[in-house]
C-alpha cells in the first residue's frame, strides 16, 4: 500500500483538511493575539494603540477572572464526576437482564439529543422555577420552602443541567464497554470466589479505563466551552457566580465591545485549554493507543 | 506470456534492509515457490513484484519490459491473498466480474467468463451469495476465480491455503496444481508448508533474511543443498546436524537426513537410547539420544518395534552424508573426490 | 428455586432501571406533555400528568406568531450542509491516514483533535469581525462554514477509525484487479465503509443541529437555526410554558427520532472508536 504514487496522492488528499484546520486555527488565533495587545473598542473609533500587556493585566487581575476560572473548573470537574459515576452505575444496571432494555436505553439516551438551549429553558422554567416549577410544587407539597435554584445555587443548577445532558453519553459508552467485557473473566473470578465488590474493582473498573478516558476527553472538550446553558439561564449571575471563562469573554467582547480585552481573555482561555489538552493527550496517548 | 526478472532488487523500510540485492529469473509458465523462515521478506518481495510496494533500488522486468515503476493495475498480474481479500459487499458473481469490468470487457463476454470460471472452480451454486456466506475453501476459490478470469501473465499467491483446514488444503493444493497445468501461466507461490513447496513447485527459492540462499528444483534442493541453511530448511523432519572435529578438508559439521539413518538393535556407528517415538502409521519418527552428539531424529518404517528407553544402534548411509565447512557451505561429498 | 431467585433479581433490576431511566427522561416527557396543555394548566400548582384537556393550540400559536419553519429550514440546511461538506473534505483525509500510514499520522490525528480543543472564544473576535467584513454574519453560508470546520476533526477521526477496520488487502486487491484510484474509492472503499460514513454523517448532523455557541453569536433573525430561535424564548415576556414547550418539542423531536434510530452506530462514533 505504500508506493510513492500512493504516498503523493495521500498528501494531496490530506491537504484540504490540514489547510482548512490550520487556517481556522492559526489565522484567527494570530489575529486574536494581535488584538490582545491593542487598545481596541468597537465603540471608540480611531487608532488602536499598542498597549502591551495591559489588556492581560486587566483581564487577569479582574476578580471576575478568578471567579470564572474556578467556576470553569468546578463546572467541568462537577459534570465529569457526576456523569462518570452516574454513568458507571447506569451502565452496570442496564447491563443486567431486565425487561424492556431497549426502551430503557432509548429513554436514557434521549437527553443527549436535546439542544442545549432547550434543555436549559426547560430546566429553568418548568422544573427549577421557584414559583411555577415542578420542583417548587413538589417542595411545597412536602411542606418545604421551594429553592430558588438560580439565585441560591446558580453554578450547581447549571452543573445539574449539563450533567443531565451528558449523563446519557457517558452511560452509553460505558455500557458498550461493559458489554465487551469477557464473560469468562467474570466466571473465572466467580470460581475463584470473588465477591461482587472485588469483581467490580479488579475486573470491571480496569476494563472500563479506556472508555472512561474517552468520556473524559470528549466531555472536557465540550464542557470547557459551555455557553448556551449559562446565557439562557443565569446570564452568568448573580454577579459572576455562574460565569465561566467562555461566558466572561463573551460579555467583555460582544456585550462591552472591548475587542482588546476580549482577545486577551481569549488567549488566556487558549492557554488554559492547552494545559488541559496536554494533560488529556498524555492520558489518552497512553490509554487509547493499545 | 509471463516471465519475470528481478535485477539487483532491494527494499528497505526506513533503515531496515528487508530485501538485500537479489537476482531472480522466473521463466514463463513456471511454478516457483518461495519458502523461508517468517519475516525473511517473501511477502515483501511478492508485493514488490505486484507493484504494491516500491522497489528501493534495482529493476523488475515483466516480459522483458521494465516494470519497476508501473502501477499494480498496469502490470497484468493477479494476486491471491492469504485473507482472500474478497469484496464483502459484492456477490461472488460481481467479485469475479470486478476485474473484467475494470478492463471494460463486454457484458456478454463477462457472463461467459464467469460461467467458465465457475465451472472450473465449482462455484456454480454460490454465484449469487456474498463472501460472508461462504466457507473458507469456497472463498479461496472465489479469490482464485477472480484472479483467473482476467488471464493475467502471472499469478502471485501469498500463503493462499494457510487459513484452511488440513484436508481442504490438500484438495486446494491439487486444484491449484491442476490449474497451473491447464493454464500454463507463471505462478509465484509463497508458503510455509514443506509439502506444498515440494509437490507443487517447478523450482523452489529458499529465502533467508532478505537473500535467496538457493534456487532449484525440489529434488536439487533436497539432494544438493548449497549450504547448511537450505539443507536444514528443506526436508521434513529436519536434517540432523552433527558437529565434528575439524577435518583436514575443512569439514566442520555433517548433516544426515532422518530417512538416511538406519536403526538396529545390535550394530551401528552410534549407540543411543530411544526417546520419544512418534508413530504416524505409515512411518515412525524416533528421537534417539546419542552420547556426545545429541538427539538424532530417525525415520523408520511404520511397524518399527522400538519403544522408549530401548538401547539402539544407528548408522548413516555414507553416500547420503553432507559435509559443511565452517561458514556452513556444503563441501563436495566424499564420493565425488 | 434458582429460576425464581433469578426472576426476582430480574424484577428488581427492571423496576430500578425503569425508575431511573424514567427520571432521566422525565424533563423531556414533561415538556412534550406540557406542549399539549393550556397555559393555565401548564403552571397549575397541582399539575396532572395525563388527565388534562389536550390541545394543539400552542403549536398553532407558535407557528402563527413566529417563523418556525424558517428556523427549522435554517437548522436543516446548516446541519446537513455542513455535514455533507465535511464528509467531502474528511473522507480523503481519513483515507490517507488510514491506508497510507506514515510516522506522522498519529501526530497529525492528535493535532487535528487538538484543534477541537481550541476554545471558541479564542477565535471568537476575529471570526466575528471577519464575518462582519465579508458579510457572512447572519447567513446560512457562514454557519455552514463554521460548523464544517469545528466538526471536521471529529469527522476525520471517526472515519479514520472506521477505515482502519477495512483490511488494506481488499483495496490492494482492487488495485491488482486494475481499478483506478477513483474506482477503488467508489466501488470498494465507500460501499464497504458505508455504515461508518452514515453514522459519521448522522452524528455530525446531530452535533451541528444542537450547536449553540456560534449559532447564538453569529446569527440574528435571518439565519438563526432552532437553537437560537428557542433561546429567544428566554426573555421574560415570552414566558408561556405551554408555548415554550411546543416550540421546544418542535426543535428536539426531529433529532430525537434521528438519534433513536441510529443509537447503535452512534456509540462507536461518539467514542472515536475507543469502544467497539
Ligand atoms: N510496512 C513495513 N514497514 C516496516 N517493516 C516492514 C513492513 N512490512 C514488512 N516489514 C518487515 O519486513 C520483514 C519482512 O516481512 P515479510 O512480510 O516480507 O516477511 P515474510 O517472509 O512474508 O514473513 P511471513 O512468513 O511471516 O509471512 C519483516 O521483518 C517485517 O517486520
Ligand atoms: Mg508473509
Amino acid at each position: 500500500m505504500a508506493t510513492t504514487q500512493s504516498r503523493t496522492l495521500a498528501k494531496f488528499m490530506l491537504m484540504p483538511s490540514v489547510l482548512l484546520l490550520l487556517g481556522w486555527m492559526i489565522v484567527p488565533l494570530c489575529m486574536t493575539l494581535y488584538f490582545s495587545f491593542l487598545d481596541y473598542n468597537l465603540l471608540i473609533p480611531g487608532e488602536h494603540e499598542f498597549i502591551g500587556f495591559l489588556n492581560y493585566e486587566f483581564f487577569i487581575t479582574d476578580p471576575a477572572f478568578t471567579e470564572s476560572f474556578f467556576n470553569t473548573l468546578l463546572l467541568v470537574g462537577g459534570v465529569l464526576t457526576i456523569t462518570i459515576c452516574g454513568g458507571i452505575g447506569l451502565a452496570i444496571l442496564l447491563d443486567q437482564a431486565i425487561w424492556g432494555r431497549n426502551y430503557v436505553r432509548i429513554m436514557v439516551l434521549a437527553p443527549f439529543f436535546v439542544m442545549p438551549t432547550v434543555s436549559a429553558l426547560v430546566w429553568k422554567n418548568m422544573l427549577m422555577n421557584p414559583v411555577n416549577g415542578l420542583f417548587a410544587h413538589f417542595s411545597s407539597w412536602l411542606g418545604m420552602n421551594p429553592i430558588d435554584f438560580f439565585a441560591q445555587v446558580p453554578l450547581l443548577s447549571i452543573i445539574i443541567i449539563v450533567s443531565w445532558q451528558w449523563l446519557p453519553f457517558a452511560a452509553l459508552i460505558l455500557l458498550t464497554a461493559i458489554q465487551s467485557l469477557d464473560r469468562e473473566q467474570l466466571e473465572a473470578a466467580d470460581l475463584d470466589g470473588a465477591g461482587p465488590f472485588s469483581k467490580f474493582f479488579y475486573i470491571v473498573l480496569p476494563h472500563l479505563s479506556r472508555a472512561v478516558t474517552a468520556v473524559i476527553l470528549i466531555e472536557t472538550i465540550f464542557l470547557l466551552s459551555i455557553f448556551a446553558e449559562i446565557l439562557v439561564t443565569t446570564s452568568g449571575g448573580p454577579g459572576y457566580a455562574s460565569t465561566n471563562i467562555t461566558y466572561l469573554i463573551y460579555t467583555q467582547s460582544l456585550l462591552q465591545f472591548d475587542v482588546g480585552g476580549g482577545s486577551a481573555g481569549g488567549i488566556v482561555a487558549v492557554i488554559i485549554a492547552n494545559i488541559v489538552a496536554i494533560f488529556l493527550m498524555r492520558l489518552i496517548g497512553k490509554n487509547l493507543e493499545g | 506470456m509471463g516471465s519475470i526478472t528481478l535485477k539487483q532488487v532491494t527494499k528497505s523500510f526506513g533503515d531496515v534492509n528487508v530485501i538485500k540485492p537479489l537476482d531472480l529469473d522466473i521463466k514463463d509458465g513456471e511454478f516457483i515457490v518461495f519458502v523461508g523462515p517468517s519475516g525473511c521478506g517473501k511477502s515483501t518481495l511478492l508485493r514488490m513484484i505486484a507493484g504494491l510496494e516500491d522497489t528501493t533500488s534495482g529493476n523488475i522486468e515483466i516480459d522483458g519490459q521494465d516494470a519497476t515503476d508501473t502501477p499494480p493495475a498496469k502490470r497484468g498480474l493477479a494476486m491471491v491473498f492469504q485473507s482472500y481479500a474478497l469484496y464483502p459487499h459484492m456477490t461472488v458473481r460481481n467479485n469475479i466480474a470486478f476485474p473484467l469490468k475494470r478492463a471494460k470487457v463486454a457484458p456478454a463476454e463477462i457472463e461467459q467468463k464467469i460461467a467458465s470460471a465457475a465451472k472450473i472452480l465449482n462455484l456454480g451454486d454460490y454465484l449469487d451469495r456474498k463472501p460472508g456466506q461462504l466457507s473458507g475453501g469456497q472463498r479461496q476459490r472465489v479469490a482464485i476465480g477472480r484472479a483467473i478470469v482476467r488471464q493475467p501473465s502471472a499469478f502471485l499467491f501469498d500463503e493462499p491455503l494457510s487459513n484452511l483446514d488440513a484436508s481442504l488444503r490438500v484438495n486446494m493444493r491439487l486444484e491449484i496444481s491442476e490449474l497451473h497445468k491447464s493454464l500454463a501461466t507463471t505462478m509465484i507461490y509463497v508458503t510455509h508448508d514443506q509439502v506444498e513447496a515440494m509437490t507443487m513447485a517447478d523450482r523452489i527459492a529458499v529465502f533467508n533474511a532478505g537473500v535467496i540462499e538457493q534456487v532449484g528444483t525440489p529434488l536439487e534442493l533436497y539432494q544438493n543443498p548449497v549450504n547448511r541453511f537450505v539443507a536444514g530448511f528443506i526436508g521434513s523432519p529436519k536434517m540432523n546436524f552433527i558437529d565434528i572435529p575439524t577435518a583436514n578438508d575443512g569439514a566442520h559439521s555433517i548433516g544426515v537426513r532422518p530417512e538416511h539413518i538406519k536403526i538396529s538393535n545390535d550394530e551401528g556407528m552410534w549407540a543411543g537410547n530411544v526417546g520419544v517415538v512418534e508413530h504416524l502409521g505409515s512411518e515412525t519418527f524416533l528421537h534417539v539420544h546419542v552420547e556426545k552428539i545429541g538427539t538424532l531424529t530417525v525415520k523408520s518404517d511404520g511397524d518399527c518395534p522400538f519403544t522408549y528407553g530401548d538401547k539402539v544402534f544407528l548408522s548413516a548411509a555414507q553416500n547420503k552424508i553432507l559435509r559443511f565447512d565452517k561458514t556452513g557451505l556444503t563441501l563436495p561429498s566424499l564420493t565425488e573426490i | 428455586m434458582a429460576i425464581t431467585s433469578s426472576h426476582k433479581s430480574k424484577l428488581i433490576y427492571t423496576v430500578l432501571a425503569w425508575t431511573i431511566s424514567g427520571l432521566i427522561f422525565f424533563p423531556i416527557l414533561w415538556t412534550l406533555l406540557t406542549s399539549f396543555k393550556t397555559e393555565a394548566e401548564a403552571i397549575s400548582a397541582s399539575p396532572s400528568l395525563f388527565m388534562f384537556d389536550w390541545t394543539l393550540e400552542n403549536y398553532r400559536d407558535v407557528l402563527e406568531r413566529s417563523p418556525y419553519f424558517t428556523h427549522f429550514w435554517n437548522s436543516v440546511v446548516i446541519s446537513i450542509g455542513s455535514s455533507l461538506l465535511g464528509l467531502l473534505i474528511a473522507i480523503p483525509a481519513a483515507w490517507s491516514m488510514a491506508f497510507v500510514q506514515t510516522k506522522r499520522t498519529k501526530n497529525l490525528l492528535m493535532w487535528m483533535l487538538s484543534t477541537k480543543m481550541l476554545p471558541p472564544v479564542g477565535v471568537l473576535i476575529p471570526i466575528y469581525l471577519l464575518f462582519r467584513d465579508f458579510g457572512l454574519l447572519d447567513t446560512k453560508l457562514g454557519l455552514v462554514i463554521v460548523m464544517t470546520l469545528i466538526n471536521l476533526p471529529i469527522m476525520v477521526w471517526m472515519l479514520y477509525t472506521y477505515f482502519r477496520e477495512i483490511p488494506s488487502e481488499i483495496l490492494e486487491a482492487s488495485r491488482m484487479d486494475g481499478a483506478t484510484i477513483i474506482e477503488e474509492v467508489f466501488h470498494v472503499l465507500l460501499p464497504i465503509a458505508l455504515p461508518g460514513i452514515a453514522s459519521t454523517l448522522l452524528l455530525n448532523v446531530i452535533l451541528a443541529w444542537n450547536e449553540a455557541f456560534w449559532t447564538l453569536i453569529l446569527t440574528a433573525a435571518n439565519a438563526a437555526p432552532l437553537t437560537a430561535f428557542i433561546a429567544s424564548y428566554s426573555s421574560p415576556e415570552g414566558l408561556f410554558y405551554a408555548k415554550l414547550s411546543a416550540a421546544s418539542a418542535m426543535a428536539i423531536v426531529p433529532i430525537l427520532i434521528l438519534g433513536w434510530f441510529s443509537q447503535k452506530q452512534l456509540v462507536r462514533g461518539l467514542s472515536f472508536g475507543a469502544v467497539k
